[in-house]
Parts: structure tokens; sequence; C-alpha cells
């Protein structure tokens, strides 16, 4: 049964990708599905067997690599931690499988669509499931190829094709210190099983490595480079610029990439590795500082976007962030909370998007929406209910893994538990809860309540969409709902030992029960500034209706607005300042000066100018006239004799000549 | 009795105004056919001196040859010049440039 959770995705990829011609759209929609639906309902089943009756289950395929202490098996290891994960992909994909029957059913490569997201879930699969770091590497490689090849779906489009190799070789950038990571894991511990690097972390804790003259903390260097693997993943600041970009495949696409399965893999890298990530100080440090600054960037840069999915996109940004520093604080079991309940509200944000979109005839731009309550009031609930648990409305899903994230943090303020450094990720996340707030009631005014701006003919054709596209909405709106009620006790109940070894958490980091004791005015904080923020999106919606557009009342505004609508420039200061670098070094340098000139000129090239030229040189020697050839001759033998009298004195001399005599002589 | 090194100074000095005779001349090829035939005669005389030197009657036998061997080849390389001489009606030696590479 755990075996074919994970064969299933990929037993109905092989069908629908290799015989999608024969058995048509209709075949592979329901054949694949179903293949996911079956695999989401063992999974379920698996979460109750291991996660609810506390075991574990490791299964040991085949032997995969073997040479000398390197050995790799086909093994695979089921604790809660992983089933939850296998819960959460299969449930969001076999959702989206359902939906995008229906939202794809004009596109002509439908079982190609089938194919990929089922191979994508089958990866992603495989890195959860994965008892070593090479099985993990695998599925990690291969969940990038398949965004490689679902965000490139529409592969006539030149935005689509760009955006798709970008979020490929970004991604590359994290997997490049991902497998340094696993290189160095391998050097230190021996080893690429989970168990026993994480028996042995430990041990290792006293590790130094001296690198160019410094002295290294080894467990520190290892985390650091699985961050940084996390950083491209999970679309971390830094290399966060693919993620946006990525909303150019379709969107059931977004909905499983960007909100459930994909960018979460950095996140369970880190929580995964929880037991090396304790023993290094530092490095918690680091996942604060990064996470919170996403959490916050993203935040505002969603405020001034104007494109439906892109807002949503860098929702899910900001929420990364969030579970990001909430590993930081070492509450990976409320990172791993907040990460399946955001994969519900934001699958349903992403999917609801999609109702809209396909409504507007293919519209994605917020600023030509509007009035659309009227039209879909069905999307508009669950689009509504979306927004609350995201913004996290007391008694919604979002509200008891995002809130919890943020009472974690007020921890700071007990200035005797010497953890003064998260309050940065107090400051910066408490903030962002007004722009998440600011920006999802942004979203919903421009979408469903203002006055309409399209046109009259797309207008008509505005309809509420089908019903295999409302059930996913239905049920994820449900789980949006209750899903953190539900399993608030069992993920992060204080004393719930749900997690068992799957998560590692020092004594003295552990700082679950002092949150609960945090006076009432700093618990109420979030939920104030969530509300000021849709009060203010409110106001502006309503009174101030030119903010976006006319914000040229003041100039540093209208800067503000310019700076955050392109995204802080991100993209453009990358494109100057590394991208050009690096390619006019590959044209100009690595092209140019090495390929075609250096190595051109020492190589064929030169060597045949040589020859010819030396020849031409020699044919001018060749005069015809006998008295040349006579002086020739003499000169060889005189010289000829010379080189054979000192040869008996000096050998090196003598090859020197030898060489200049021959060549006369030729 | 023949100075041992005034023999052989001869010897040489003479190969050596023939070899310069034989490429420093530029006109007539038969200044070069002379030179050459002093060269066999540089040759032989020194061979004679060796052999008188060394009391051996084989460097004798040698130029003897030598001189056979120098009649015949004057004799073709004359021939070869007039056949030369009937085509092109001069025997200048720069002129002989048809084989330039």
């Amino acid at each position: 049964m755990y075996l074919l959770i994970l064969f299933l995705p990929l037993l109905g990829s092989l069908i629908s990708g290799f015989g999608g011609r024969w058995l048509g759209c209709r075949g592979t929609n329901t054949f694949s599905t179903l293949c996911v639906v079956v695999s989401s309902l063992f999974s379920l089943l698996a979460f109750f067997e291991i996660g609810l009756t506390n075991t574990t289950c490791t299964i040991f395929l085949v032997s995969w690599i073997k040479s000398g202490a390197f050995y790799v098996s086909w093994g695979f290891l089921f604790d809660s931690l992983t089933v939850t994960m296998l819960v959460v992909i299969t449930l969001v994909s076999s959702l989206v499988h359902i939906y995008s029957i229906k939202y794809m059913e004009n596109d002509p490569h439908q079982p190609r669509f089938m194919s990929y997201l089922e191979i994508f879930t089958f990866f992603m699969l495989i890195l959860v499931t994965a008892d070593n770091l090479i099985q993990m590497f695998l599925g990690w490689e291969g969940v990038g190829l398949a965004s490689y090849l679902l965000i490139n779906f529409w592969y006539t489009r030149l935005a689509a094709n760009q955006s798709a190799i970008k979020a490929l070789i970004v991604n590359r950038v994290g997997d490049f210190g991902l497998s340094l990571g696993i290189f160095l894991i391998f050097w230190v511990f021996n080893s690429v099983d989970y168990s026993v690097i994480f028996s042995l972390v430990p041990l290792f804790d006293n590790q130094f490595l001296t690198f160019l003259g410094f002295k290294l903390h080894v467990l520190t260097l290892i985390s650091l480079f699985l961050f940084i693997g996390a950083i491209g993943k999970s679309a971390q600041l830094g290399l966060h610029t693919w993620l946006p970009d990525a909303m150019e495949g379709p969107t059931p696409v977004s909905a499983l990439i960007h909100a459930a399965t994909m960018v979460t893999a950095g996140v369970f890298l880190m929580i995964r590795f929880s037991p090396l990530l304790e023993f290094s100080p530092t490095i918690l440090f680091i996942l604060i500082t990064f996470g919170s600054l996403t959490a916050f960037f993203a935040a505002v840069t969603g405020v001034f976007q104007h494109d439906l999915k892109r807002v949503i996109a860098y929702s899910t940004c900001s929420q990364l962030g969030y579970m990001i520093f909430s590993c930081g604080m070492s509450c990976y079991d409320v990172s791993l909370f907040h990460l399946a309940n955001h994969a519900f509200f934001k699958a349903l944000l992403f999917l609801s998007a999609g109702s809209v979109i396909h409504a507007v005839s293919n519209e994605q731009d917020m600023r030509r929406m509007g009035s659309l309550l009227k039209f879909m009031p069905l999307t508009y609930s669950v689009m509504l209910i979306g927004t609350l648990a995201l913004i996290g409305f007391p008694f919604l899903t979002g509200f008891y893994s995002k809130d919890f994230i943020l009472e974690l943090t007020q921890i700071s303020s007990y200035s005797n538990l010497q953890m003064s450094y998260i309050s940065f990720a107090c400051w910066l996340g408490t903030m962002s809860v007004f722009f998440t707030s600011f920006y999802s009631f942004r979203l919903i005014y421009l979408t469903f309540l203002n006055n309409t701006n399209l046109a009259k003919s797309s207008l008509n054709l505005v309809h509420e969409s089908s019903l295999l596209m409302i059930f996913p909405l239905i049920i994820l709106s449900i789980g949006s709902i209750f899903a953190g009620y539900l399993i608030r006790d069992l993920f992060v109940g204080s004393g719930s030992d749900f997690w068992g070894a799957a998560i590692f958490i020092l004594p003295k980091h552990s700082t679950f029960i002092e949150a609960e004791e945090l006076p009432i005015v700093v618990k109420w904080l979030p939920f104030i500034l969530s509300l000021l923020g849709i009060f203010f999106a409110s106001f502006v919606q309503i009174f101030l209706k030119t903010f976006y557009f006319k914000s040229n009342l003041q100039n540093l505004l209208s800067f503000f607005t310019f700076l955050i609508n392109k995204k802080w420039y991100w993209d453009v200061l990358y494109n100057r300042l590394i991208v050009l670098p690096i390619l006019n070094f590959g044209y100009s340098i690595s092209f140019k000066i090495l390929d075609r000139g250096f190595i051109e000129l020492s190589g064929p090239y030169g060597f045949t100018k040589f020859v010819s030229f030396w020849s031409q040189i020699l044919i001018k020697l060749q005069t015809g006239q006998i008295t040349h050839y006579l002086f020739f001759m003499i000169f060889t033998f005189c010289s000829f004799s010379i080189i054979l009298v000192y040869s008996y004195i000096n050998l090196t001399f003598n090859l020197l000549l030898l060489f200049f005599t021959l060549f006369f002589f030729i | 009795m023949f100075q041992q090194l005034n023999c052989t100074n001869i010897s040489s000095l003479l190969f050596l105004v023939s070899l310069l005779g034989i490429f420093l001349n530029q006109k007539n090829i038969l200044v070069m056919l002379m030179s050459l035939e002093m060269m066999f005669l540089s040759i032989s005389f020194n061979l004679i001196f060796s052999s008188i030197r060394l009391d051996d009657i084989i460097g004798q036998i040698f130029s003897l040859l030598i001189l056979t061997v120098a009649a015949a080849e004057s004799s073709i390389g004359l021939a070869i010049l007039v056949i030369y001489y009937r085509i092109r009606s001069t025997i200048t030696v720069e002129l002989m440039n048809l084989m330039k590479g």
C-alpha cells in the first residue's frame, strides 16, 4: 500500500503520457485522476496508520549504488512527517487533477498535461518519502524538471519558455548548494542515510573544518548548504525571482506547484533536517533573518501587483517566509502545521483565481475586472474563505497556524530567554500581517466588489464554473475552514507526541509553553493589524479609488508604488549585475577569446596557418639556381660536421643545432 | 720528403677553392665543371699522399679509379652541356631556374 501511494502516480503518468493517443482526452483524464485519487485515499490510510497509531514504516526496495563506503538503496521512510506531506500532496494534487479536467478541456494537449501533473506528483512523493539524501535529491531534481515542463506547458508562448527556463536555472543555483551539502554530509558522516546522519549528529557538534585558514563548524556549514537549496526551492529572498514568473503556466499548475508541493520542498527539507539544524545557532539565526525578510518583502510587494495570480504568488512567497522563520525559531512542527494549512487555502485561492480567469475569458489583470460578485457568488464565497484563512481570521485554518507562529515570535519580549534575535522575525512578521490582509482584500475588492472594468463582450460571457471545477473548490474551502481546528491538537497541541522522532528540538530551544503565558495585548496584535489592513483596503477602495492609478499626488508615493510594482527592481538588478555580465563573459571571453581565440590559434587553425606560412618560406628557398642548392648542401654538411664534433662536448647544444641543420637541409 | 701538414694543406686548400668556385660562380657552367674536376684532383691528391704516407697501395688504386670515374663523369657532363646548349643556346648558370619551387 505504501509503495502504491508512490507508484500509482507514476503509472498514471506513464500511461497517460505514452498512451494518450489511444486513450484520448476522456480516457487519460479518468485514468490519471483515478490514480491520484486512489493514491490520496491510500495516503489518508497511511496517515491513520502511521500518524495516529504512532508507528514508523521503512521499506527497503533494492540497493542502488554500492561503491566502497558509499551505499545508496531505494528505501522509503514513512514517519509522521512524511505522511503529513503525503496527505497534503496527494490531496491537493487529486483536487487539481479533477479541477483541470474541466479547466483544460479545450486544450489540445490535455493528455500531456495530465501526464506532467502526475509525474510532478510522483517526484514530489519520492522527495518526501526518501530515506536517504540521494533519493531525496532525485525527487528534488525531478520536481524541478516537472515544474519546467508544466510552466512551459504552452510551449509556443515566449514568456512561458522564458519563465520556465528561469525557474529551472534559479532552482539549479539552489540545487548546487544542496549537492554541496550532500557531498559534505557524506564526507563528514560517511553515509547519506537519514537514520545514520541524524543519530550521529550530536557527536559532530564539536567538529571543525579548516578551510583557507578559517575554522568552520561542520554542522553549520552543512546546514548552510542545505539552506541554500531551500532558498532556491522555497523562493526565499535572493532566489525568489522565479516564483512570480512561474505564473505563466496554467492556473492548476500554479495551484499545484506554488501552493502545495514544489515550494514546500525547501521547508520540508529544513523540517526533515531539524536534528541537524538544532545544533547550529548560527543557521537558526540565518533562517530567521531570511524567512522574516522574505515574509515582509513579499507581503509588501504583493500590495502593488496588478496581476491576479502574481498577487497570490507573492502571498505564497510571504507565507513560505513565515514557515522558514518558524523553523529558525526551532518550531518545526508549527512550520509543518502552517505548511499543511497553507496548502489548503493557497490551493483554494489559486483555483478560485483560475475560476475567475476562466470566467472572464483569460483576463488576468485585476484592474480590468470588478463586480464579479453578482455573476459568480460561489467563487466569491470560496475566495473570501481562502482570503480570510490566509490573513488568519479567528477560527479559520490560518488562525491556528499563522497566528501561532506570530505568537511564538512574541517570545522575544521575554528578555531572560536569551532569544533576542527572534524580535527581528517578530517585527517583520507582524508588519507583514497588515500588508497580507491589505493585498488580499485589495484583490477581493478589485475582482469582485468594485465597479466593473470588463469589456461588455466578455462581461456577457461571465459564468459560474461547472461542477468539476466547483467540487475541488468546495472541498478545499471545507479544508480551509476546518483543517486547522481539526489537526491543531495533533500537530502542535502541547505535549502531543505525534511527531515522534521525526522532528527533533533541543530542549533549550523549546518555547511552546512560554508562548502560552504571553500578555493578552500582544496576542491580539496580529489580529488587530489584519483587521486594520482590511479596513484600510476598504477605505482605499471605497473612498480613494485613484490611490493606485493616480498616485502622482506626491512624488515619493509614486516612486514607492513604482518601486514595489517593479518588485523592488530585483529582476532588473539581477539582469544587469549578474545575468548580463555572465552572458557577456560567456560570449566575449569564454567563446570569443578562449574557444574561438586561443584554443583555435594553438590548435587546428593556428597549426595550419603555421605550416602554410613556413612552407611558403621554404618554397622561396628553392630558387632553381644550382649554386644556391650547392650552397645549402655545403652549408649543411659543414654545420653537420661541426655538430658531430660538438656532440662529444655538449649534448643539448648538439640537439638544438641538429634541428637547425635538418631544417635547412629540408 | 713531403711535409705531412703541407701536403694536407694543399689538398684541402685545393678542395676549398674548387668548392668556392662551384657556388660563387654565377655565370659559366664550364667553370663549374672545371671546379668539379679540381675537386676530384684534390681528393685523389690527398689519397695518393695518404697512401705514400701510410705505405699502402689502396689509396693509389682508389685514385686511379677516381681518375676513370672523373673522366667518365666529365664526358657525360660535357655531353649534357652540349645538349643543353643546343636547346637553350646559352650556358649561363643564372638562367637555369626552370625548376624553381
